[in-house]
């Protein structure tokens, strides 16, 4: 599939359509422990945001939040989907994985704790910070998960915050 | 200050982003913890880490910082260098230890957040 939004050329690969006239969706699949393709999900939904013109500190949060994502995924999960809905007002991502699972969200929101493990760790991820971030950075923040079949985050950020 | 002035400034090699010289530095923050870096660096930041691998690229690039000082006479992977040089990122290596390179951007006037 391909996509442009009224001279804004945006990513073609994996999947993008365009819902309406004002909304640019972006899809990208994720796979666990492919650290080489680690943050490029991000950066092309950074790439779109910048075309678009939405403010740079906004980009900023959203970028954060999307990248904390990914990397859970990456770092956690078998396999996920990562779903960029891009609105006048506000981006909505949702990200959702088959993986593990989170058995105690409230202690996962806790800076610092993590399930990480140590290989992943010397790389400096599993700081125990993704979660905490992906809130902070977001206007909306929904955490979803069942041990043993994945987890689903949405969250959403305001373009005007 | 921008990254030039860090560059002329300390004994660092510009590994790639000779391009982006000219941005401009806002503070510091040192760190190995990415998503530590994520949370709590600023925009602008110049980054001092002994990480080496691809993923810092990605950060950086992410959380918009001016630079990043591989410090302590790591060396970064190729990957690295090619991912930093794709997206633009100006990439600062040096043989001095973390702790030396902080001293020395603070006596810079570059300050934390």
């Amino acid at each position: 599939m391909f996509c442009t939004k009224k001279g804004y050329a945006v990513v073609r690969e994996r999947c993008c359509a365009m819902e309406d006239e004002q909304t640019i969706v972006l899809e990208f699949t994720l796979k666990g422990s492919d650290f080489n393709a680690a943050g490029e999900t991000s950066s092309k939904i950074k790439k779109v945001l910048q075309q678009i013109g939405v403010k740079s500190d906004i980009i900023r949060r959203i970028a954060i939040s999307s990248y904390e994502a990914e990397m859970n995924v990456i770092i956690h999960a078998y396999q996920g989907k990562v779903r960029a809905t891009i609105y006048p007002d506000r981006t909505e991502l949702v990200v959702e994985d088959e993986g593990p699972g989170i058995a105690d969200i409230g202690l996962a929101m806790q800076e610092g704790y993590s399930t990480a493990p140590d290989h992943v760790r010397e790389m400096g991820f599993g700081a125990g910070m993704g979660l905490p971030n992906m809130a902070r950075c977001s206007d909306k923040f929904d955490i979803q998960s069942a041990v043993e079949e994945g987890t689903k985050i949405t969250m959403t950020i305001f373009h005007n915050a | 200050m921008n990254v030039q002035d860090v560059v002329a400034s300390l004994p660092v090699a510009v590994a790639t982003g000779q391009q982006a010289l000219t941005n401009p530095v806002t503070g510091g923050y040192a760190s190995d913890l990415l998503s530590n870096v994520m949370g709590q660096a600023a925009a602008g930041n110049i980054w001092v880490t002994m990480q080496g691998h691809q993923n810092i690229a990605a950060v950086a690039s992410l959380a918009g910082l001016a630079a990043i000082i591989i410090a302590g006479d790591v060396e970064p992977a190729p990957e690295t260098l090619r991912k930093a040089d794709s997206e633009g990122i100006v990439l600062l290596t040096t043989t001095l230890p973390v702790f030396e390179v902080v001293g020395r951007l603070y006596q810079l006037g570059i300050r934390g957040v």
